[in-house]
């Protein structure tokens, strides 16, 4: 079968021409993209490039001066149920245990009993009888949690922000198994790192950004300065 | 709208939860009002019958001040960490998230004023003339009138560079109708010199308006950049 013969399913994330301005800097300027389901995606470049305001616009947080993003064929907010973001921050109460947390964030998903909080906390590699804050936990474990936060509602789509920054090498590998064991299960997922080495041979894809536009895609962590751009 | 009361009381249930674990709000407000009482009591010695002409306007400054701090702790523990964040990315509706936030800061300024109103009533030793049952509709509704607007103008001021200060320059304008019928309404329960029926009504009425308007508007501000 020939790649012309391949039969090609509707793209999953379609962005349309997307400029992102904050008062005269735009940070991103004119990205266009399609990405298909069930792929692990790794967002890399420099800081400032734009992948995380690229990740806040996917996830509706931040609104497109111009262009348009489809999920699912919906707007990122209607298709809020489908995706699960993971920020920098923790986007956790420190004051409340981790099973606290995630009984609130489940209600706001109309998820009730603590069956798929548990079983969140457990997927991630915790404990749901923890009964410290999340402002005691380790680095580490806020991130696992951070991660539980964000694939509680079982979503199609999963965005994340730096999810290795400020976690050990064996933590970071245990994270990376855990996403590619999510990919495999036909999740389609986003992670905006600098850590592209952690993801080599996972990632089916790394988009390279640059000054807020798209500049390459390519199967490994590894481009060389001057490669000819991919058809985007 | 059973998921918007369900939410709201999840939303609830948390704050109150969080407040009580840090007490943040809570002390800072009584630690507040106390300063009011202590400073006015000892800076004039006034007369029973002077007490209830000024007690009024006393009281809801004292009131007025200490919610402008809970009303910014509010969303500050929700900017902590960008948990507002999460909300926003969720399904669930902007209004129960303000509803619940408005709530939480009532019942914090009426555990506050459970507190207070007996030591007002000891140190300028109060003794209402006129009906004073008509006190509760006034404090409720004066109270609400405060919060309702303050959590919405928090939330409003919650991304700007000065947020404290930028909180009491959009409340303390707009809140004057109220104010002023929670201080004549107080007086005239008190004094027992007119009827303080048409500043129930006024709140009322203020309550009402502002109320709609804030949970109108609400989602607009939530999602805002």
């Amino acid at each position: 079968m020939t790649d012309a013969e391949i039969p090609r399913t509707q793209p999953l994330v379609v962005v349309s021409g997307l400029i992102k301005q904050f008062g005269r800097f735009a940070a991103l300027r004119g990205v266009s993209a399609e990405f298909d389901a069930g792929r692990f995606h790794a967002i890399l470049g420099d800081n400032g490039a734009g992948k995380t305001t690229l990740l806040r616009a996917l996830a509706g947080l931040s609104q497109p001066t111009q262009g348009t993003i489809s999920i699912f064929g919906k707007s990122p907010l209607a298709a809020c149920r489908d995706i699960g973001y993971m920020a920098h921050p923790s986007l956790l109460y420190d004051e409340m245990s981790g099973m606290e947390n995630l009984r609130y964030f489940a209600r706001l998903y109309g998820i009730s009993g603590d069956a798929r909080c548990e079983e969140a906390i457990r997927s991630v590699a915790l404990d749901p009888e923890l009964t410290r804050g999340v402002g005691q936990y380790s680095q580490g474990m806020r991130q696992r949690m951070s991660l539980a936060r964000a694939i509680l509602h079982d979503p199609t789509v999963l965005l994340l922000d730096e999810p290795f920054s400020n976690v050990d090498v064996n933590s970071a590998r245990e994270m990376v198994h855990l996403l590619k064991d999510m990919r495999d299960a036909g999740k389609t997922i986003f992670v905006v790192t600098h850590q592209a080495m952690l993801l080599e041979g996972v990632a089916d894809e790394f988009i390279w950004m640059q000054a807020g536009e798209i500049v390459d895609r390519t199967a490994s962590a590894q481009r060389a300065p001057n490669e000819p751009k991919a058809a985007l | 709208m059973n998921s918007l009361w369900s939410l709201t009381l999840a939303t609830l249930v948390k704050d109150i939860r969080l407040e009580w674990r840090s007490k943040d709000a809570l002390n800072a407000m009584l630690f507040f009002s106390l300063q009011v009482v202590v400073i006015f009591v000892f800076s004039f010695d006034p007369l029973a019958e002077e007490s209830r002409h000024i007690v009024g306007g006393l009281v809801w400054i004292a009131f007025l001040f200490a919610a402008v701090v809970a009303l910014n702790q509010t969303w500050a523990r929700e900017m902590r960490n960008q948990v507002l964040d999460a909300y926003r990315v969720s399904p669930a509706p902007a209004n129960a998230l303000f509803l619940a936030k408005a709530l939480g800061n009532f019942l914090f300024v009426v555990v506050l004023q459970a507190l207070m109103v007996p030591l007002f009533v000891v140190f300028y030793n109060l003794r209402a003339l006129g009906p004073a049952w008509q006190l509760i509709p006034v404090a409720v509704l004066g109270t609400w009138a405060l919060v309702v607007n303050g959590t919405f103008f928090a939330a409003m001021s919650l991304r700007t560079r000065s947020r404290e200060i930028m909180l009491p320059l959009l409340l303390f304008p707009i809140s004057i109708p109220a104010v002023i019928a929670m201080v004549a309404g107080t007086t005239a329960i008190l004094t027992g010199e007119s009827s303080a029926h048409f500043y129930i009504v006024l709140l009322l009425t203020y309550d009402v308006v502002f109320t709609t308007a804030c949970l109108g508007l609400f989602g607009t501000i939530l999602h805002a950049e």
